[in-house]
């Protein structure tokens, strides 16, 4: 068994109103000097030694990411 | 005997039976499709409901885009049936690739109930060829994840190839690209748009009657 950690943030070119909004709630706390926020996703995988970086890659580029708007990067823990 | 037009429904559709009840209004016959058959019991054009299916965990209408009415529907569609995907349906159908770019929640992050007026700009579609080009209607919007996006190069074509079926207008409800309300595959038969014309068929139940071209215009080709 190992973890496989897969991130999944939205493409730079696609809007983000869930960061803006983030960005809003910062100056609203007196935080300054963040200039822009990016949400994304977090995905935990506890795998098989059996399943290779081609299936990891699949079901990121598949199911956990939707490629038209989302970049994702998948790392060992 | 009236064509014949399959309405799917997923765990979590809520417009299946609206949708249903504008097939029989345009006069055809509703047939309902289970998310986890396979079988299109030979429908001639399929509709996509609105709702939430399988919750839009991960992403509006990602899980639904792998049932196995959709392995049909997809296989289908690129052989050129009719299909409709309305609200969820269309975020199905862009999870399904069938249709280009993506829904994201809406630019105002709330969810958006009302009236909204459109103009219908392709009327070469089975489910837009009874309305005026530019004809100007009036049909409900209710999403949350409603905000259509694209890349640049996707847009742009889809302008110049006229492609987006439906556009807002009087203000952009949603924080779509381009005011984009609903656009169509390459060759025309798939249909995706946010807006509801199923909750304006009749008086009674609507803002009026200005949706009930969706379903007229596919039972006036195929009668």
């Amino acid at each position: 068994m190992a973890r496989v950690v897969v991130d999944v943030v939205l493409k730079p070119e696609i809007l983000d109103p869930q960061g803006q909004a983030i960005v809003g709630a910062l100056r609203r706390l007196d935080i300054n000097g963040v200039t822009d926020v990016r949400q994304g996703k977090h995905f935990e995988l506890e795998v098989d030694d059996s399943v290779d970086e081609q299936t990891i890659t699949r079901l990121a580029d598949t199911l956990l990411a939707n490629p038209v708007i989302e970049n994702f990067t998948i790392r060992r823990g | 005997m009236p064509p014949r037009i399959g309405v799917v429904t997923f765990p979590g559709s809520l417009d299946d039976r609206d949708a249903a009840r504008a097939v029989r209004f345009a006069g055809a016959e509703a047939v309902p499709l289970w998310h986890a058959d396979t079988s299109l019991h030979d429908v001639e054009a399929v509709i996509l409901p609105g709702g939430f299916s399988y919750g839009d965990y991960l992403r509006a209408g990602a899980i639904a885009r792998f049932s196995p009415v959709m392995e049909s529907v997809i296989a289908a569609a690129n052989d050129g049936l009719p299909v409709l995907g309305i609200c969820n349906g269309f975020q199905v159908l862009c999870e399904a690739h069938l249709l280009p770019g993506a829904l994201q929640g809406n630019a105002a992050r709330r969810f958006v109930c009302k009236e909204q007026l459109l103009r219908i700009e392709n009327t070469a579609t089975p489910w837009t060829s009874g309305y005026r080009p530019g004809q100007e209607v009036v049909i409900p919007i209710k999403n949350m994840d409603g905000c259509y996006v694209a890349d640049e190069r996707t847009l742009d074509e889809l302008e110049s190839s006229g492609r987006v079926v439906a556009r807002y207008l009087d203000g952009n409800p949603n924080g779509s690209y381009r005011d984009i309300a609903g656009v169509c595959n390459a060759a025309g038969n798939v249909v995706g748009l946010m807006p509801h014309p199923e909750h304006a068929i009749d008086a009674l139940t609507g803002p009026g009657t200005d949706g009930l071209g969706f379903f007229l215009s596919f039972t006036g080709v195929a009668a």
